[in-house]
């Protein structure tokens, strides 16, 4: 059904096949667009700039959120930054640079041409952004400031407190609101989508549930635009949003989109721990911490139960300084995420669950004062102190690796088109710009990217061969996608068994966070695609969601998401088990150089992994393997080195 | 620690809500009130009772979702902070705890402690914005602001949205969110040329959804969990004051 995978990369040499792709993309006539009707599913960076932009520009837009407002997506979370290649800071920065540092970030698994894109069009993010009253931090004379981050040599990150992703948000939030004002955009919070309709071959509308009444819709457009967030949900904690979910781009994988890299999932270092079954969320904390703290364990496993200070130094095990003397406490995450798990895993991690380990400013404190250590990181001392109860300055914070971002996604061409014609994917949804392992700083740049710069010259390339070819939401496609929705809604709540939905969806995430989380084996993956059937089918016998259809319920909406989980679960660990070498942050014990860092296959394993649906039916049917080959025609592939 | 739980219980908007019993025995001291709620729904669902509706997202108090009050406060007593950042070791083992929706005429009850807060929406759609289409915008580093404007214009715009100013204020207004949004763009050059139609516009709005006006109770002040400053409603009052001289003056 699906021929080789194209790209669709634009010829020519690398820093001139965006400005070439533009100028000979299809346009839209301005007294055509508002014949256009464009379905956007979510609003958060990429959504939301999305939305806004295509509203703008006169297309009629229907825009839906499951969140009570379009301000609430989860992009508002992100703390830290916004890369852009603006060299402010006069300190060698280039786009090339910016394009280097982030497919070298991503441990050349991406595609060039749309890394270089994402970097050309960064300066852009920056002044769209400002001139809509976006309040970044500035410099005593007025020019704005810049902050370093993660994997770059150069200081190229855009920041407002530790709120970025708030502010950006709130920017194309008030963009949104503009156009709503002005009609050219319908909103539809508290809508969730459960299927994309495909007629003719083109995705054509999608079936929504008003999460308020129950009602499901059938909505009609000229093309969707799926702008839904990751997936990191699927470990049942993580630092997400409680409703973050896989359930639109899995649902539109049910229908044919292809899967790209799912098991290129991102874990945070430094997190505050689980502490018990009760808990819903992680929360992260700040990188920056490890700069004056120092990480360590009991070096007996007897000691764990003590209270850290009744360990003497020399019963301590400051593990990374020990493995990482180069390195120490600031080694990469990847490296400080899976020494973590190796210490916990010996039984020597501190905390509830023995699953924690020390950042201790003792050291910091003795030798800086209290002062300098509450003047650099007072706010995160409090954050920390408001969770856990504890006084860092007193005790040692106890930390643990997180799941926080997922670079895999809906496989999408240059166009950010997916396989289906008229589907496009966005953001963190889409595959395509961060490869094996996500640098800081760069999804908001992302986001952004795709929704305000991206998407506007690409649709309309596809739009244009498309007047007066949308179906009516009477049509029988969209009568059959309804049916299995409703069919569907129907098993969940008739299902009436004794088990709760939450703990399915723990028992779940704990087996991908032992088997596909931080560092995963054949033996293991095997195991855990073993065990994750067996969990749906328990699942659809013994779940019980309560209440009825035709209501708010919130049991049944994630009810819907957990059972989509349960099977992206398997399609995660089998691309694990396929990709038989480690990269980024897909570290396969049985790959690794004799320091304990990845070692890719480039041979066999430079290529994009998009699987294709072949059918569940309680059973999986193995998903199809597409390979998309990645051509590198400007840059060399090292082995990454901390050194 | 163990607690009495009395929980507003409303099926919808039109029907008659009240207050029941539920016992919450074995909770984590450090669980936060909604994971407490997560814990007591767990049981109602396997004893077959409707779980209690709530609205939560991102659980790390910036997402603004959450909109109960706690013993009778917006977000509860633990401020600032929105009630994901409420932790249970700040209440007695014991205590009977009350926890109600936020009460605003203008925030129509969706079911249980769920509120319909689309009217903060409609007052951002009525002018909280600077008209920049994406394109246009000049390089960023042309506009330079003072860094003092800049960080006030921040303490604005740090809102998180949640209605907790409205839900804590006698008069229901719901000047700290409009005075937040005005005054954050106000701050800002790049907001001047649609100064004067914004402050208007949203004011209108805000009247129009039936929020009340200000009497400096600084209510909202306290509860608030992105700890916004009631100066910024003395802000708004000038800005709307200037907009209305202006305005009469011909400009």
């Amino acid at each position: 059904m699906i021929g080789e995978l194209n790209a669709h990369i634009p010829h020519g040499p690398l820093d001139r096949k965006w400005t070439n792709h533009k100028d000979h993309s299809r346009l839209v006539n301005p007294n055509n667009r508002r014949k256009f009707e464009i379905i956007v599913v979510g609003s958060g960076l990429a959504g939301g700039a999305a939305a806004a932009t295509l509203g703008e520009l006169g297309y009629r837009v229907k825009c839906f959120c499951y969140q009570d407002s379009p301000r609430r997506a989860h992009s508002i979370a992100a703390q830290g930054g916004i890369n852009a290649a603006k060299n402010y800071q006069n300190d060698g920065d280039s786009v090339y640079r910016l394009f280097y540092d982030t497919i070298k970030g991503g441990d050349f698994r991406s595609r060039e041409a749309n890394v270089y894109r994402l970097a050309e069009v960064s300066g852009n993010i920056i002044d769209q952004c400002v001139a809509q009253g976006v309040p970044f931090a500035r410099e005593y004379g007025g020019l704005l400031a810049n902050r370093s981050f993660g994997g770059a040599q150069v200081s190229r990150t855009f920041y407002a407190r530790g709120q970025t992703g708030q502010q950006l948000l709130l920017g194309c939030y008030s963009a949104l609101c503009r156009q709503i004002a002005a009609g050219t955009v319908q909103m539809f919070p508290q809508t969730e989508m459960l299927d994309v309709v495909i007629v003719d071959g083109h995705a054509k509308g999608i079936i929504t549930r008003d999460l308020r009444t129950g009602k499901i819709d059938n909505v009609a457009g000229d093309a969707v635009v799926l702008a839904t967030g990751g997936y990191g949900n699927v470990f049942y904690l993580s630092t997400n949003a409680r409703g973050c979910n896989v359930t639109a781009t899995y649902r539109a994988y049910k229908k044919g989109a292809l899967f790209a890299n799912p098991c290129f999932t991102q874990i945070h270092p430094t997190c505050i721990p689980h502490s018990g079954d009760y808990q819903s969320k992680l929360t992260l904390m700040s990188e920056s911490l490890r700069n004056d703290g120092r990480v360590w364990v009991p070096k007996r496993k007897e000691d764990t139960s003590k209270a850290p200070n009744q360990i003497p130094q020399s019963d301590r095990d400051y593990y990374l300084e020990r493995k990482y003397p180069s390195f120490g406490n600031l080694s990469p995450r990847d490296i400080s995420s899976r020494a973590a798990k190796e210490v916990c895993d010996e039984g020597r991690g501190v905390g509830p669950g023995g699953r924690g380990v020390y950042l201790d400013f003792a050291d910091a404190i003795k030798r800086l004062g209290e002062q300098t250590i509450r003047e650099r990181y007072g706010n995160l001392f409090e954050v920390y102190e408001k969770i856990t109860g504890e006084n860092a300055y007193n005790v040692p914070m106890r930390i643990y690796p997180a799941v926080h971002y997922t670079m895999g996604g809906l496989w999408v061409d240059y166009n950010l088109m997916s396989n289906i014609p008229g589907l496009f994917v966005i953001g963190e949804a889409n595959f395509s710009d961060h490869g094996a392992n996500r640098l800081g700083a760069s999804a908001l740049m992302q986001g952004l990217a795709d929704g305000y710069f991206v998407l506007p010259y690409t649709l309309p390339n596809y739009l244009a061969g498309q007047v007066n070819r949308r179906p009516s939401a009477d049509a029988p496609e969209f009568k059959d996608a309804e049916k299995e929705v409703r069919a569907k809604i129907n098993r969940l709540l008739k299902t009436n068994g004794k088990c709760s939905l939450d703990s399915i969806h723990r028992e779940l995430g704990t087996l991908l966070w032992d088997k596909c989380g931080m560092a995963r084996n054949k033996a293991g993956l095997e195991e855990a695609l073993g065990k994750i059937p067996a969990l749906r089918e328990k699942f659809w016998r013994e779940v019980r969601v309560p209440g009825d259809g035709e209501d708010f319920n919130q049991s049944l909406e994630r009810a819907g998401r957990v059972a989509d989980f349960l099977e992206f679960a398997e399609l995660m660990c089998a691309d694990a088990l396929t990709r038989d070498e480690s990269c980024g942050a897909h570290f396969r014990e049985e790959h690794q150089t004799s320091e304990g860092e990845a070692l890719r296959d480039d041979d066999n394993f430079a290529s994009v992994f998009a699987w294709e649906f072949q059918g569940c039916n309680g059973m999986m049917t193995p998903p199809k393997l597409h390979r998309e080959a990645l051509h590198f025609e400007t840059v060399h592939l090292t082995q990454r080195s901390y050194k | 620690m163990n607690f009495r739980l009395k929980v507003w219980r409303q099926s919808n908007a039109k029907a008659e809500g009240k207050l029941v019993d539920y016992d919450a025995p074995g909770i984590p001291p450090q669980a936060s009130v909604l994971e407490m709620l997560d814990i007591v729904n767990e049981r109602l669902v396997l004893e077959g009772e409707e779980p209690i509706a709530f609205d939560s997202d991102c659980r790390e108090g910036i997402c603004g979702t959450c909109s109960m009050s706690v013993n009778g406060e917006a977000h509860g007593p633990d401020h600032p902070g929105a009630a994901c950042e409420l932790y249970m070791r700040k209440f007695r083992d014991g205590e009977t705890i009350v926890i109600e929706p936020f009460r605003v005429k203008s925030f129509p009850i969706v079911k249980d402690l769920v509120v319909d807060r689309s009217a903060l929406d409609r007052i951002v759609q009525a002018g909280g914005f600077i008209s920049a289409r994406a394109g246009s915008a000049p390089e960023a580093n042309s506009i330079p602001v003072a860094k003092p404007d800049a960080d006030l214009s921040m303490e604005a715009a740090a809102c998180i949205g949640c209605g907790a100013c409205a839900a804590a204020c006698p008069n229901a207004s719901a000047m700290l969110f409009t005075a937040a949004k005005v005054s954050h763009l106000a701050l800002l050059p790049q907001g001047e040329p649609e100064r004067i139609k914004r402050v208007v516009g949203m004011v209108r709005a805000m009247d129009a959804e039936g929020f009340c006006n200000c009497t400096n109770t600084y209510e909202c002040e306290a509860v608030c969990p992105a700890e916004i400053s009631a100066s910024f409603i003395a802000k708004l009052n000038r800005e709307y004051s200037r907009a209305s001289l202006k305005r009469s003056a011909g400009e």
